[in-house]
């Protein structure tokens, strides 16, 4: 494989009791790039982001990530390699702390999470990181709410905030402005930019106009298998793409 | 000042400890204090990583009879003998968790049920546990050869601080990195997977910690009363550990200690009054928890005073 693409999958399929939800993806992403994955409803983007991450195994193909086949991996152990993910539907831990949140990500990056019997004052040192982090997402001022008290935006900035304090080499992203409002999708793709500075993300995301302003390249999924592929330009001059979406929002 | 408000509860513990055997018979009080253990060291599954182990009497029962076993048969020193049972249970622990852990909610309950209804029939057939009659007269013993246990005051001291030992414990446990974790894996158990966190090694650690102090109270239980008998692998015993911390209040500290209080002390008054009614009655209660005061008590009035 070419040394530039951190991340290769080669004839993915995933079936559902004989349905195919992803079938034979030859998914390819360069390093230092940002890649957008999209498609309309159904077209198995989140089952592509569940295989890569081990939460789901493949029917049949292998994924390469780093240069080493990482098919039969343990979903902790590949999130230990740099590969972590954020959740379609907003996911934190509710009943601790929207600090806790972000403290816990940063605690496994320290190690010695076994460690049952020491005190609570093991983990003070990590405060400081916590907070600039939620400060980066505008949540500071919420540090000692419980999670499930933020209104759902807020909650899929702590998710980011929270991802992102892993500083992951590759960040997969299912929709991270799904549920934003409006006037704070901006907040959110500035920060997406950021952070993607030296690293890689791949992101599926519904809002063309981010897709647009982030993506160096996009592939286009359609009924689990790769419709197209290229930058902004092309794929959205592509006339399958244009049915596809189309065809779509007639139904 | 900051170590009275740290400590706060484990202190007002010692001083409840310290008036009660002259408010209430002494054993009554241990009989509470071991089962008060047995409690919390399930509400360390339940409550603080989100584990219904459904046949927790295994590890009390396998601290029981070990711990009988070798005072009895070796006539070991006490403390060697609760140090064997803790150390039996935990290894059970490690096994019955080991073949559990990877299935999720209502399976994990059945496999665990399942495995502790196997060592219910193993105590009832193997030639070391006594059988149906179980292990009768298991001495006291003198801990580290001095002190000698066979005085009531005395062993309610001990009995005392075994339990503040293992309360204190797991408060610090919940409390640890570690212990955040757990609670990370009762929030969301995918999330804590994504970021990393070998999620079925955290909960067997949980699960082996929590065997270990449940041994820890069933070798307590048996060096108390001087027997091991088949109710402490009972089924109904590992029934009673569920109503006692859903009754006190799952996921809080203290929660698990008043459940056992309210359930012993219940069962006590009343076993000579309605005899086998007695279940009748706690299943009512159980039912009046689950549709009344799901947060158990101490959960309702945390609840009650963080609203005022
Ligand atoms: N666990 C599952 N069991 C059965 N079918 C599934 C499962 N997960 C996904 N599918 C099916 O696979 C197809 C692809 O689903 P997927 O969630 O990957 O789509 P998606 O591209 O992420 O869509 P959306 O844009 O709505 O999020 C859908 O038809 C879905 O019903
Ligand atoms: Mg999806």
């Amino acid at each position: 494989m070419s040394p530039d693409y951190i991340l290769e999958t080669r004839g993915l399929t995933r079936e559902f009791s004989g349905f195919v939800a992803v079938k034979d993806v030859e998914l390819k992403v360069r390093g230092g790039s940002i890649h957008g994955l999209i498609g309309p409803n159904g077209a198995g983007k989140t089952t592509m982001f569940n295989m890569l991450t081990k939460f789901l195994l493949p029917s049949s193909g292998s994924i390469i990530y780093r240069g080493s086949d990482i098919t039969g991996e343990r979903p902790a152990r590949v999130a230990r390699r740099g590969l972590v993910r954020s959740f379609q539907i907003s996911s934190t831990f509710p009943h601790m702390t929207v600090l806790e949140n972000v403290r816990i990500a940063l605690q496994r990056k320290m190690g010695g999470s076994f460690q049952f019997w020491r005190s609570e004052r093991a983990l003070d040192h990590l405060h400081d990181s916590a907070i600039r982090i939620l400060a980066s997402v505008e949540l500071a001022d919420y540090a000692n709410l419980n999670a499930v008290e933020l209104p759902y935006g807020r909650k899929r900035a702590l998710e980011l905030a929270t991802t992102l304090a892993l500083e992951p080499e590759l960040l997969l992203l299912d929709e991270p402005t799904q549920g934003v409002a409006h006037e704070d999708v901006g907040r959110v793709v500035a920060l997406i930019k950021k952070f993607a500075q030296g690293r890689t993300v791949l992101m599926v995301e519904h809002n063309l106009s981010v897709v647009e302003d982030l993506c160096d390249k996009i592939t286009v999924l359609q009924r689990g298998q790769v419709l197209a592929e290229g930058s902004y330009q092309e794929v959205s001059n592509n006339p399958q793409v244009l049915e596809a979406y189309v065809g779509v929002a007639d139904e | 000042m900051t170590f009275v408000r740290k400590h706060a509860v484990l202190l007002s513990l010692v001083v409840v400890l310290a008036i009660a055997p002259f408010l209430f018979y002494p054993v009554l009080v241990m009989k509470v204090l071991c089962f008060a253990l047995f409690a919390c060291a399930f509400n360390l599954l339940l409550g603080y990583t989100g584990l219904l182990s459904f046949g927790h009497a295994a590890y009390f029962g396998a601290g029981a009879y070990t711990t009988g076993y070798a005072m009895t048969a070796w006539a070991t020193t006490p403390e060697l003998g609760l140090l064997f049972g803790v150390v039996t249970a935990a290894l059970l622990g490690a096994v019955f968790g080991g073949l559990a852990i990877r299935r999720q909610g209502i399976y994990f309950a059945m496999i665990t049920l399942a495995l502790a209804q196997m060592l219910y029939f193993f105590c009832l057939q193997a030639p070391f546990t006594g059988g149906e009659d179980g292990l009768q007269g298991v001495p006291r013993g003198k801990l580290f050869g001095l002190i000698d246990l066979g005085n009531d005051d005395v062993m309610y001291v001990f009995v005392s601080l075994v339990f503040l030992g293992g309360f204190w414990l797991i408060d610090r446990i919940i409390r640890s990195p570690f212990g955040q974790v757990l609670k990370s894996i009762r929030e969301n158990e995918d999330r804590a997977l994504s970021l990393g966190y070998d999620v079925d090694r955290y909960k067997l650690v949980a699960f082996v910690l929590s065997s270990a102090l449940a041994g820890l109270a069933g070798a307590t239980k048996t060096l108390t009363f001087g027997f091991a008998t088949l109710t402490d692998v009972f089924w109904g015993t590992s029934g009673e550990v569920v109503l006692m911390t859903l009754v006190g209040g799952v996921g809080t500290v203290l929660g698990p200690v008043i459940g056992a209080v309210v359930i012993i002390v219940l069962q006590n008054e009343l076993a000579d009054k309605v005899g086998s009614w007695v279940l009748v009655i706690l299943g009512a209660i159980f039912v009046v928890n689950v549709l009344l005061f799901r947060k158990g008590i101490v959960g309702e009035i945390t609840a009650r005073f963080n609203r005022t």
